[in-house]
């Protein structure tokens, strides 16, 4: 009796799913999912910024004739866009399901997502399994096209092993002396990669150079009273982290009362994001990088792509009263790869609306100019890309009342980034082989 | 007659469930699949439930089964989902009789935060090996069926139907359990341990027992979860996973078996919708969601249908 | 300066701020029966709550008197207590006295998942920043070592507060009645005891204990989403090593947490992670229900 009544739950349930229809996306339109963090630590720092640069350049491409040439066309060639986003909080099963809702419920187009390394390695299977195209915009593990290779996976930005390799490189064309260092990282895959890239990279410019200690505090830890205290003790020449949001603001901010900064060279893998929040609390003289030339890199650059920087950094300020930092930059990059790919599926198609096939197609090796300079898929077969660096030092401007970079240095994207078929970890072993300084 | 009635209603669940594989549309067979093999965990909670202890770690056996399937599946080549899912639950039947005796001796919140703490050090341990990708875990091929390699709509047809077919062996077997003598002596627990230990029954065996049950449950949830995503990492161990089972274990209370498994899919189906149409506040709306049932139904669903069956007689 | 001394210092400093994030905990374990995973939330309100006034006092003019924004500090945990005090105890958490213990740890992580979004919806995503109380009180050195004076304070902080904690429960009248109240709740009733308002003042008394932690935390770190998650953790492993509901339990786990840390952090920083779980289980292997755990008698 009581089974066959929780049965009929079960079928009711079982039903009322069956019944739950498609919201089908129109031939005008094209739809895509976005996945960033909305909330939990990630959200501040990379996951809100972000999808703010790109729901004001979604607004801009649907107005049309907002952005400079190439990207002047309306929308995505022609094509109105529409977004449903969802939040990356909750680790890599939720996202796998969130994906497959996307995609068979949804009927989404494209999906444009991931912060977090663990759901960049979950999700591209599933992509494949659905033959869903689908974007990765943000995250940095290497492993995923280094373990794996997919057809409709793609990623537009460059992966993590350039932020260290550029961190070492500026010390060593900056001629600093660096006999130890030592280093503070986030106790998870992010900060024990970060500290490995580094470490890998001064085995091969700093030779001599001492380990020092290496301190992995919990992700969100909040408390680095214990740890400053070990990395004063030490005295190491130059101090490496890669923490980033809230673990990086606590971190620098207990660090500099005490003087850590004095005492020792801070380098910050991907420190860009706090000077907005931290303003003059960041202290002079930080190496820091941007994981790509993005934010004030990007700003302080010119050249022929600065029209293309200015025209969305002035609408990002305009609208959210700060400027924007490296999140946005990768949102821009990856939204405009994505346009420039359907639009040139398009021209081979015929003009109709492109089948996730077409768009992998076209993006394939693809190459297009974005705010943070030019990209091109040229590793994993032309699924992932690689974009030039840059790393810069701050200086406290205290008659503007605002940060700026200085010394900044330009990295070719191929004197960074391993080439096609080699992974990160032998490049480093190897002594960065084929690598173009100029 | 008992038992026939058992079988019966066994072959009416699967024969409900299995009708899924056909009526469902791609997303709710996936979904389905992963609350079912979520719901296996749970039921290993509810039988402890019964005996009074709830086990807020039961990710532990989850993620441990998970990452068994994962390892062996990786290292060895091997993809057969019925050698993956033996090999998962004879590691956590290991663990589970390792552990069981020694968490049998606590009771109520203390035993709930010792499992906990025994999960977490699963997590921490998993996180700190980036040799087995550390915390951005693992990926799994799909798993075959006796050499048989399906991909796509049939893989995961193949997925549900074998899920389903697991939650109603589990379910008829923790039935028969219920019903039986050590069942009852669980039961008895949970309403006064002294009395049932002067009765001359051990409160502790039949606490390891429900505890290695529940661990067996537990990996093979795990592995059926870690196949249909394809993807493992120590959050399978985090505390808030646990706590989703234990949310799940008192959403259908202690009472009914099949009631776990509608829960289970009620939370996933809460959880998705309101992931999309709240994306900046589905932490509330399933907050909410949990005060509701909490308050509203504070035995659980499993309580809905022993009051109607009352009512009537 | 020597080692031993180094991993004495950090080890105290970390474990004030434990103690003072824990004893709210326990104390409300001890009178509800109710281990509050929304002490975590409490937490980061009263990191908001601060960072909120603070921001205020400075912006009206504080900047003459700094020492007022410690006032703010506080007074934003008081006013965290007010509010959700009386809001979570009488609005739910009464509805589930006598009720199984689990369940009610369910009921605290439904507040914590709806005071997670709520507090987002208040304050947003954005950081908080209120350094000023933390450079106020200026370096401290210690042999070759800097310290912040802020850092001493909190180790004040948490003397001052185990103090008053210890002393309210053990030497006034109202404390000897909170005491019988959770010895025996049904029993004071009958003695003409106003129950419902002792589980009213303890809840409030713990909410501005969990509050108090956040907002003396604030000035050290950027206040962000997520905040609460991660001390949660941590509390209730002090609080389970030092036996649940007890005071003076709470403040030895601290301490042993505090120092165990330290040493691993200066000496084999890879065991940093499970050094907590590691004391727990040593604890609990010898003392199944922590340190200092009252002893129930057995109901037949």
């Amino acid at each position: 009796m009581k089974s066959t009544r929780m049965g009929g739950a079960l079928a009711a349930l079982t039903v009322a799913a069956g019944l739950a229809g498609p919201a089908a996306a129109q031939d005008d339109t094209f739809k895509i999912g976005v996945i960033t963090f909305l909330s939990g630590q990630a959200a501040e720092s990379f996951g809100v910024p972000a999808w703010n640069g790109g729901k004001l350049l979604v607004e801009m491409l649907n107005e049309g004739g907002k952005m400079p040439a190439p990207y002047d066309t309306k929308g995505f060639g022609g094509l109105n866009i529409e977004v449903v986003v969802v939040d990356e909080a909750g680790g890599a099963t939720k996202q796998v399901q969130e994906f497959r809702n996307l995609v068979q419920r949804e009927e989404v187009d494209a999906v444009v997502g991931y912060v977090s390394s663990g759901d960049c390695l979950a999700i591209p299977p599933v992509a494949d399994e659905l033959k869903a195209f689908t974007i990765l915009y943000d995250c940095g593990t290497p492993r995923v096209f280094e373990d794996g290779s997919f057809e409709y996976v793609f990623r537009t930005a460059a992966h993590a092993t350039m932020d260290n390799v550029s961190l070492a490189r500026y010390l060593k064309s900056r001629n600093f002396d660096v006999p130890s260092f030592a280093g503070l990282n986030q106790d998870y895959a992010w900060g024990q990669d970060s500290w490995a890239d580094f470490t890998g990279s001064m085995a091969q410019l700093f030779p001599d150079a001492e380990v020092k200690t290496a301190l992995f505090p919990k992700f969100g830890a909040g408390q680095y009273g214990t740890e400053i205290s070990a990395l004063l003790r030490e005295r190491a020449a130059v101090v490496h982290s890669s923490n980033w949001g809230g673990d990086l603001q606590g971190f620098l901010i207990q660090a500099t009362a005490r003087g850590l900064h004095e005492r020792s060279q801070l380098a910050l893998a991907a420190g860009d994001h706090v000077i907005p929040q931290l303003q003059d609390k960041m202290p002079d003289g930080v190496i820091l990088g941007a994981r790509g030339v993005n934010g004030l890199a990007a700003k302080a650059r010119g050249g022929e792509l600065q029209e293309l920087t200015d025209t969305l950094w002035d609408a990002y300020e305009a609208e959210y009263g700060v400027f924007p930092v490296q999140a946005p930059f990768r949102m821009w990059q990856a939204l405009l790869g994505l346009k420039t790919a359907v639009e040139k599926a398009m021209a081979d198609n015929g003009g109709t609306k492109p089948t996730d096939e077409q768009l992998a197609a076209a993006m394939k090796g693809l190459e297009w100019d974005a705010p943070s300079g030019h990209i091109e898929m040229a590793l994993a077969d032309g699924h992932q890309a690689i974009q030039p660096n840059a790393i810069g030092t701050t200086k406290w401007n205290a008659e503007e009342g605002r940060m700026e970079l200085v010394d900044v240095e330009y990295f070719d994207a191929r004197c960074v980034n391993p080439p096609e078929g080699m992974k990160a970890q032998e490049w480093l072993a190897q002594g960065f082989p084929g690598a173009k300084c100029d | 007659m008992m038992r026939s009635n058992l079988l019966l209603s066994a072959f009416g669940a699967f024969a409900v469930l299995a009708a899924g594989s056909v009526i469902l549309p791609d997303w709710a067979m996936f979904l389905f699949a992963m609350a079912l093999a979520k719901g296996l965990v749970c039921l290993g909670i509810v039988g402890m439930m019964r005996g009074g202890l709830v086990s807020f770690g039961q990710g532990l056996y989850y993620c441990l089964g998970a990452y068994t399937a994962t390892l062996v599946a990786g290292s060895f080549g091997v993809s057969d989902i019925f050698l993956l899912t033996l090999l998962s639950a004879g590691v956590c039947l290991l663990v589970g009789a390792a552990f069981g005796p020694l968490l049998a001796n606590y009771r109520g919140i203390f035993f709930a935060m010792l499992s906990l703490a025994l999960s977490m050090v699963l997590y921490g341990s998993l996180s700190k090996m980036s040799f087995i990708g550390g915390t951005d875990g693992l990926n799994i091929a799909a798993p075959t069926f006796l050499g048989w390699a399906p991909e796509g709509r049939p893989l995961q047809t193949a997925l549900y139907i074998y899920v389903t077919a697991l939650v109603v062996i589990a379910g008829t077997l923790m039935r028969i359990f219920f019903d039986s003598e050590q069942g009852l002596i669980t039961l008895a627990t949970r309403d006064n341990e002294l009395r049932v230990e002067y009765l001359g029954a051990s409160v502790r065996n039949v606490m390891s027992y429900t505890y290695v049950f529940g661990a067996v449950l537990g990996g093979i949830g795990g592995t059926i979860a870690v196949l249909a995503l394809g993807h493992v990492d120590p959050e399978f161990a985090f505390w808030t996973t646990s706590g989703e089972f234990v949310f799940v274990a008192i959403l259908a209370g202690y009472l009914s078996v099949p009631a776990v498994f509608v829960a289970a899919i009620i939370l996933e189906m809460v959880r998705s919708f309101s992931n999309l149409y709240f994306p900046n506040t589905w932490q509330l709306a399933l907050g909410i969601f949990l005060l509701a049932v909490i308050v509203m139904l504070p035995n659980g669903l499993g309580s809905l249908v022993r009051r109607r069956k009352e009512d009537a007689t | 300066m020597d080692l031993v001394a180094t991993i004495l210092v950090d080890g105290l400093i970390y474990a004030g701020w434990l103690f003072i994030v824990s004893v709210g905990l326990t104390l409300v374990f001890g009178v509800l029966n109710i281990l509050n995973i929304a002490h975590g939330s409490l937490y980061a309100i009263g990191a908001y709550a601060s960072a909120s006034l603070v921001g205020l006092y400075f912006a009206a003019g504080g900047d003459a008197v700094p020492w007022g924004s410690y006032a703010a500090l506080i007074l934003a945990a008081v006013l965290v207590a007010l509010v959700l005090g009386p809001l979570l105890e009488r609005g739910l958490l009464r509805f589930f006295y006598g009720r199984d213990e689990v369940l009610n740890v369910l009921v605290t992580y439904a507040v914590f998942l709806i005071l997670e979004d709520v507090m987002k919806l208040i304050w947003g995503v954005n950081p908080y920043f209120v350094y000023e109380p933390y450079t106020l009180l200026g370096d401290v050195e210690i042999g070759p070592l800097f310290y912040v004076g802020y850092d001493f304070a909190v180790i004040g902080a948490a003397i001052v507060v185990g103090l008053a904690v210890w002393l309210t429960l053990n030497r006034t009248k109202i404390g000897k009645i909170v005491l019988a109240v959770i010895h025996d709740s049904e029993m004071s009733e009958t003695m003409g005891v106003n129950v419902p308002r002792i589980y009213l003042g303890a809840f409030m008394a713990g909410a501005f204990l969990a509050a108090l932690g956040g907002a003396l935390t604030a000035p050290m770190i950027s206040v962000t989403p997520g905040l609460g998650v991660n001390v949660i953790i941590v509390a209730f492993a002090v609080v389970i090593i030092g036996g649940l509901g007890s005071v003076p339990g709470a403040a030895i786990g601290a301490v042993m947490v505090g120092i165990s840390r330290a040493a691993s952090v200066h000496l084999v920083p890879e065991a940093e992670l499970f050094i907590i779980y590691f004391v727990m289980a040593i604890v609990l292997l010898f003392r199944p229900e922590g340190l200092f755990a009252k002893t129930q008698a057995r109901k037949i």
